[in-house]
Parts: C-alpha cells; structure tokens; sequence
C-alpha cells in the first residue's frame, strides 16, 4: 500500500487504501498521547503554515496541537490577524507563501474549491482544513476512525448522518469515506436541507427521523447553523428540535450498541437533546482525540514523499 | 489590377466562394461584386465585370457579417475589462459586423447623452457597427421608467435591464407597453431572485456535490413564464435573452404558436457546454444563467434548429483575469465570447448534425437583424457590404492569443473547435483577418 | 533491489551462544539483575530481546520487564521513507525513570537507529544508564555511539548488507552478508 499524493484536499479522491493505511497511522500515534511526552520529533525542523481564512477555533486548535506534536514549526494566518483577506486574492496569498517557503499548508477557507486551487498553485503539499461546503476531510476521517475504533470493519455497518446535509462539508466527506469503506449511509433532516440528488452520491435519503435511524449502528448529528438555517430552512429551533433532534426518546429506539457522533461544537436541545449529549451513548471526546491523530498521520504521510535528501539510515 | 491585402481597393470582387445567405448554402461557386463599400452585384457561377482586382477565396464561404444582440463592451465605467474599441476589435474577429451592447454600464446607459456616447466610441473606433440598448429604468434600478423617447432618437435599439432583471411586474408591463409605442423590443434576463439569489452555479447533482449554492431552473422559468404573460397581454415586442432551461425554451414554443410577439436568443455555451464543466471550480464556467443539465444544453440547441430560439447571441461578458481567479463563489457572472462563436455553433450544432451551415449563418445573421428589425444581415444587391469569409473545416485551438477582447474569460480556452472565420469586411474595408499565408 | 547472499557468518547455535554470553556479560557489568529493564528496537531487536531475556532467566530465575521501542517518528530522514512507512509499536513495560535499560537491536552500522530510540526512551522517562547490546557491530558509524554488548564484530564494506534472521520472522536463526544489486 502507498500513500503517494502530495495533497489531501477531499475524501472524494481518496482510496479505501489510502483511507485506512491514515487510520492505521492515526491509531499509532493516538498510542503516543499516553506516554509521558506526548510529541515526536518527526517533523523537527519543517514549517507548517495554518491559513484560516474563516473563523474556526476547534478544528484549528487541533491542526495546531497535531503540528506540535511532530514537532513541526506552525505559523498561524487567520482572518482577524492578517491582512491575507482584505482586499487579496487567494493567488495573491498563494505566491506569498509560495515564496516563504514552507512545507505544508493547512487551509480553511469559506469558498468550496479554495483547498483545490491553493493545491495547484503550491509546491508543498496541502490539507483541506474545510471549505466552503464542499469537504471537510479531516473531519471525515476521525469520524470513520471513531466508528471503526467502536464497529471494526465497516462494510454493512448502518451510519445516519442527520442535519443540513445541503450546506454540509463534514456530510460530504464523511459520505465519501464511508461509501469507499463499504457502510450504508442514510441522510436525514427536512426536505430543505437534504437535496434529493444528494442520493446520486450513493446515500439513502430519508426525511422521518424515526425511520431513519432504526436500524443505525452510528448516528452522526450535524450542527445546525443557526445564523444560517433559520428562517429558510426550517421555521423554528423549537419545530427542528421537535422534528429531527436526537432526543431520549429516539435514543431509546436504537439498537442496543448504537452510539451517537456530533462534530460540535453543539447545539444543546436543537439537534441534540442535552441530556443525550451527556449520555452514555455519545462518544464526542473520542473523535476529539482522533481528530488529533488523524491529522498527525495524514502530516506526517504527506511529508513523507517529499524530495531533499537528509543522512542515511541502519539497513538492518 | 492586383488583389491587394495592404490597399483594399474602392471596386473589387471576391472570387471561387460559396454564398451563405437566406438560410441555405449555394452548392456551386460564386462571386461577390464590391464598389464603394455596397454590394454591387452577388451571383453564382462567373461574374459579369472584368478586369477588377479579384479575391480569390476559394474553398471559403461567403456570408453576411454576423450580428450579435447581446454583448457587454463596459464602457464606461469599467473599462479595464473591455472598451468600445476592444469590444469591436473582438467582434470583428469572430466575424460580426454589428453588435447590440448592453447598458449596464458605471454610469449606466440610461439617457440620449449616453447612448450619443458609445455611438461615438465606436465611430471612433470604426470597426463594427455598435448598437446601444438603453436602460429600462433609470439607473437600472428597477424603479421608474427611463427616457426611451430620447433614447431611440439618439439611436439606441432595444431597452433592458440586463445583468439585472426586472423585479416589478407593473414596471415591466409599462416597458413593453411604451417599447412597443417606439417599434422595439424589450429584452429581458429572465431571472426571479428570490428564488436564484445567492446561487453561483445550476442547482442540481453537481452544486451538491461541489458544495456551491445552486440557481434552480425554476427561477429563469418563472420569469420567462411571467414575461411571456405580460407579451401577451401587452402586445409588446418581448425578446427572451440568453435562454438555457427545458423550461423557458417550451414556454417560449407555446407563446409562439399562440401568436404571442415574442423572440429569444440562445448563447454558444448554452448549447455546448453543460453544468459538469464546473467540477474543478473554474470561474471560465460561471455566469448567468448558469450551465444547465445535458438535456437543457439539447433543448437549447434543438430550439435553435427549429426556430423556437431566433439567433445566436454571445453574451460576451468579460471580466479582468484578477475577478476570474477569484474563487468560484466570489468570482463575477459572465465569459467573453464573441472570437468563438461561430467556432462553436459550427462544431456543436453544424458538426453534431443539429443543423446545415446555411442555418447556422442565418441564426448569426438574418434572425438576429429581423428580432431588432433592422436591414442587416444580408447580401442583397445596392446594401452596404458586410460579409464575412468563413472556413468551416478548419480546426484550431483556443488560445489567448485568438483573443483581442481585453479581457481572457472564454470557457473554450484549450478546446480544439472547428471552423474559422478567415476575414470580416465592414462596408467593404477589412476589419479583421486571419494571418494566414494561404489567402491570398 | 536484489538481495544476493553470499554467506552464513553464524548459524542457528552461533546465535545462541552470543546471546548466552552476552547474558552473562550483562549480569557481570551490572552485578547482577537490579532496575534491569529490556528493550528491543523494532522489529528484530525485539525477538532478540526475548532471547536475551530468556539467557538471563536460564542464569538468574528471574524474568526482567521487557518492552519494545518503534523509532519510526524519530527517524532524521523523514523525506527518504518513500511511499509506506512502517510504523510498529512501543510498548513501554513500566516507568524507565532510574532503571538501567539494556537497548537491544540486531545490527549496530550508521548508529542512527541507537541515536533515535534514545529519544524514544528519553521522551518516556529519566533511566539511570542506558547500555547498547547488539548481535552484529559491522563498523561505518556515522555518530559517536559504540556497543556495551556484542555478539560479533564483523568487518564490512559499505556496500554489502548484513541480514539478521529470527524464528518469528524469517524461520530460522542466524546472520548472513550479502550484496545488494539495483
């Protein structure tokens, strides 16, 4: 198995090889958060650069965290902190760092493609830190690390993805990954968030929330934005709560082992009802964990085929 | 006497072509008799004068010079993207002799002084014929009705709001009430906002996938349905712009056969290109209305064979290379396209089986002169001589450097496409030809 | 890359008999087997490990913590590991903090594998000493590191490769050199 791409822009290009040759990496490097130093010293010496061109504290926090681990260099650009944005174009921004030659850039940005463009102007490799709606692959991947931490082989295996699938980067990549992994996702929420062709992608579309999670082993609640969902796609945070939160009643209507994934932050008794975000079932700091790892593996694999030689090693 | 590319001479003719004109090709050579820039005779077989410099084309077809009612030359206002001088150059490159231009301009085309003034832009630049449209409503604004008395007389041809629609129905009532009054048409972009607004791309399989805001189909066939309605009503002259839904182009047959006056164009990319072409973010693929599903890309072209659709028109839009590179979302609507139309009509409508060259050259010529109800369009004896030499096996490939609007946005950029235009005449002079040591 | 063999420079009971006397030899630097701890070094140090523990139970009686180091994020030469790293295990038995840790590996060449599986340990703890057993020395160090414990100094040019082969991996026991071609 090889993991030879220079970028890692979506889940969409992706391989189920390459899939869980990262996920085999991730659980190593998961193991390395026990010890008492929790940072290796791979990446000594190499700068990583997190260009976040949206707000975003999580996912930006744990790229950050991952970098420091492997003991990479991190410059941080961010809307409030630069001037990248005002006025400048993406081209712009890539020349700059172009000629500050770094070694991998992380980039969120609010416009779909941005990830894929910045990917073809760079040398260096690229991680899709998120964009616009379109994907969001490192989410992806820590979801389906989680569900196979919890169901080990995923073919067969039952996942609902419940929210604004319309507006969805998480909903897209983890429909991606899962669909090459061989699991049967379903997608539900109103008529207004789920569009019908999203079924053209391989998903069951399903708007009765009930009937859609029957038979689930996994349930992924999507946040819902609520600057941006209310009052065109649904009348009410109360009429969605009412109608598609995960609440202990429909907890309650789950197979016996099934567990519930949210990638938060959450918003408690809109999508999900607090008492089920507390509850027994969810498994929220795990993905938490493994988004930490999953982009370790996935900097740590993409630095590796980069040219410049440094010593020789012992062939044993 | 020589044939001179270098000195045009006042009396020439050109020689061993076959005439394109009233819809049909002629299957035997024929000739085209020059003298003051008018025709002074057209004919197959030999021609009567002797002794004349001739052109000896042969192998091309002769047409009419192109007309074009749908193009966006940006002046003034923005001027970085395209002048009156660069519109004309590209124009007559893509072999037309006469181009509608659109008003919205900084300021916009909303008075008799501005019309008087793209008027005089384009005689300065002398190398097409340039017919301002002026604003419906004033500033575009969609509010109250612009002086279109005054603007007909300073030689404006059509009215619209284009880039913008017309969100009042009363407003676009009146128009075409008061259009009407004048003997023109009033164009209309077709678009409900309120459904379409905030989209970038079609609404379908590929904006989902993609994760970009779509413009459903239903927004451009509601506001065809509205404006038809309103034809009907009205009695005014209603010219459907850049048509490229199933939908608009049904309604638009429905309205036709019940008499309604009522006419439409279609774009080259329209009828070529369909909503998969946006897979890789590219902004040479955005503009409005967007690229549709395959099945509307056959609609538009079947209704262009059939009539339903009057003509082919551009809807040459150019924008900087800086707002195209911007992402796909924030990047503005609009492609050039006026070097490759006929490139394009000819390989995805005369190459693909849709319809013969004739038919081509007229959708490029005679229907577009006749929705704006002007004597263009034609090869007929005592008219002036705009005409065009056409190749239409001739394949090439789309490069920057075929381009001579200011601007760069054509979607076609690395297409090989097939057929030529090889030289336009305005009035007899050259405005354009193809640096191609074959000709002469 | 072809692997040509050219010869055995130690066959099954040669093996045996290095590790039984470098058990000894353990036992006698360190007086015996207090705060010993094993550490094999991914992937042949480890059965080498095993063996050596074993040694030492067969003289003392007494089975000393063992563990298993993967060097792979330590490597200086992340660029050269191609296509598909392999990435192996550490597996730390207790706390290494004032313990004597025997490092155990197959082949002592470059030293650069040493270098980074003593970050490894350092990262876990603070060990009172760490000593260096190896079952080959073939020379052509490239850093300041030299073994406490051999099995056999054998002379090399840079060109040939010394293969290790274990039970659990290969079948067999026993060391030979080779050329590699390609």
């Amino acid at each position: 198995m090889t993991f030879q791409r220079k970028d890692v822009l979506g889940l969409e290009d992706m391989s189920a090889e390459e899939i869980l040759l990262a996920l085999d990496i991730a659980e190593r490097f998961r193991a390395v958060f026990d010890r008492p130093v929790r940072s290796v010293p791979i990446m000594r010496g190499r700068t990583v650069v997190n260009f976040f061109h949206e707000p975003s504290t999580r996912t930006r926090i744990s790229f950050e965290l991952a970098e420091k681990r492997l003991s990479a260099d991190i410059v941080n650009f961010s809307v409030a902190t630069s001037s990248f944005s005002k006025g400048e174009t993406l081209r712009d921004t890539a020349e700059n760092l172009a000629a500050m030659k770094i070694d991998m850039l992380v980039v969120r940005h609010k416009s779909a493609g941005a990830a894929q463009y910045l990917s073809k102007v760079l040398e260096c490799p690229v991680i899709n830190g998120g964009d616009g709606c379109h994907e969001h692959p490192t989410q992806g991947l820590l979801d389906i690390m989680t569900m196979r931490q919890r169901l080990g082989d995923l073919r067969g295996k039952k996942v609902t993805i419940i929210g604004d699938i319309s507006h969805s980067r998480v909903a897209r990549s983890n429909i991606w990954g899962l669909n090459k992994l061989g699991a049967e996702v379903t997608c539900c929420g109103p008529p207004t968030m789920v569009p019908g062709n999203i079924a053209r992608l391989g998903v069951k579309v399903e708007y009765d929330l009930k009937r859609a999670v029957a038979e689930a082993d996994v349930l992924n609640i999507l946040r819902i934005q609520l600057e941006r969902g209310a009052g065109t796609g649904f009348p009410s945070n109360r009429e969605y709560h009412r109608m598609y939160g995960v609440t202990e009643d429909i907890v309650r209507g789950l197979k016996p082992e099934a567990f519930i994934m949210h990638p938060g932050p959450m918003n408690r008794n809109v999508e999900i009802a607090s008492e089920v975000a507390d509850g027994p079932r969810q498994v929220i700091l795990d993905q938490v964990a493994n988004g930490v790892a999953v982009r370790m593996a996935l900097i740590y694999l993409l630095s590796g085929g980069d040219p410049g030689a440094l010593a020789s090693s012992d062939a044993a | 006497m020589e044939w001179s590319w270098q000195r045009i001479p006042a009396e020439y003719l050109v020689t061993g072509v076959k005439l394109a004109r009233g819809g049909k090709l002629a299957a035997r050579k024929g000739f085209l008799h020059v003298k003051k820039g008018r025709i002074e005779a057209i004919g197959v077989g030999k021609p009567t004068a002797e002794g004349l410099p001739a052109l000896d084309a042969e192998g091309l077809v002769l047409a009419p010079g192109f007309v074009d009612t749908h193009v966006h030359f940006r002046e003034p206002g923005q001027e970085e993207k395209e002048t009156v001088a660069t519109g004309s150059r590209a124009a007559a490159a893509g072999g037309y002799t006469a181009v509608v231009t659109m008003p919205n301009t900084d300021p916009a085309i909303d008075n008799a002084g501005m019309v008087r003034y793209v008027i005089d832009r384009a005689k300065e630049a002398g190398l097409c014929r340039v017919l301002p449209t002026g604003a419906i409503s004033v500033g575009r604004e969609g509010e109250s009705m612009a002086e279109m008395g005054a603007m007909i007389e300073a030689g404006a041809v059509a009215f619209t709001d284009d880039g913008s629609p017309v969100a009042s129905g009363k407003l676009m009532a009146n128009a075409l009430k008061y259009a009407k009054m004048l003997g023109v048409p009033i164009m209309s972009h077709a678009e409900d906002l309120s459904i379409t607004g905030g989209g970038c791309m079609h609404a379908g399989y590929w904006s989902t996938r993609l994760g970009l805001t779509g413009m459903p189909r239903a927004g451009e066939d509601a506001a065809t349905f509205r404006d038809i309605e309103l034809a009907r009503a009205t009695g005014g002259h209603l010219h459907v712009c850049h048509v490229s839904t199933k939908g608009a182009v049904d309604a638009i047959r429905r309205a036709k056969i019940d008499g309604v006056l009522v006419t439409a164009e279609a774009t080259p990319h329209h009828f070529s290109l369909d909503h998969s072409c946006c897979r890789e973010y590219s902004p040479l693929f955005k503009m409005s209305p967007p690229l549709r599903e395959p099945d509307d890309v056959t609609a538009v072209a079947d209704g262009l064979a059939d009539g339903t659709l009057d003509c082919i028109a551009t809807d040459h839009a150019p924008h900087t290379a800086t707002e195209k590179e911007l992402q796909f979302d924030q990047s503005p609507f609009g492609v050039i396209g006026l070097e490759t139309a006929f490139a394009v009509g000819n390989t995805f409508l005369v190459e693909a089986g849709k319809m013969d060259l004739g038919q081509l050259v007229q959708c490029m010529t005679e229907r577009p002169a006749d929705v704006l109800g002007l004597p263009l369009g034609r090869l007929d004896e005592g008219a002036e001589a705009d005409f065009v030499l056409l190749d239409p096996k001739r394949q090439w490939t789309v490069a920057t450097e075929h381009l001579r609007s200011r601007s760069r946005n054509s979607s076609f950029l690395g297409e090989t496409l097939c057929g030529r235009v090889m030289a336009t005449f305005l009035r007899g002079r050259l405005t354009w030809r193809e640096e191609d040591p074959s000709l002469g | 890359m072809n692997f040509t063999e050219k010869a055995v420079i130690m066959n099954r009971d040669d093996v045996s008999r290095a590790i039984k006397r470098m058990a000894h030899e353990i036992l006698e630097a360190n007086s015996g087997t207090r705060d010993l701890v094993i550490l094999g070094v991914q992937r042949r140090g480890v059965p080498l490990a095993s063996l050596l523990q074993e040694a030492i139970k067969a003289v003392e009686g007494e089975d000393l913590p063992m563990g298993a180091i993967d060097i792979t994020f330590y490597r200086d030469d992340l660029s050269k590991l191609g296509p598909s790293p392999k990435v192996a295990t550490t597996e730390m038995p207790l706390d290494v903090t004032d313990k004597v840790v025997i490092l155990v590996d197959d082949v002592l060449f470059t030293g650069r594998t040493v270098r980074a599986a003593l970050d490894v340990i350092m990262d876990w703890g603070r060990p009172r000493a760490i000593q260096l057993a190896v079952l080959v020395d073939r020379g052509h160090r490239e850093l300041p590191i030299r073994p406490d414990f051999v099995g056999k100094n054998v002379p090399t040019s840079h060109k040939e490769v010394i293969k290790v082969k274990v039970e659990d991996f290969d079948g067999k026991q026993e060391v030979v050199v080779g050329e590699v071609q390609g």
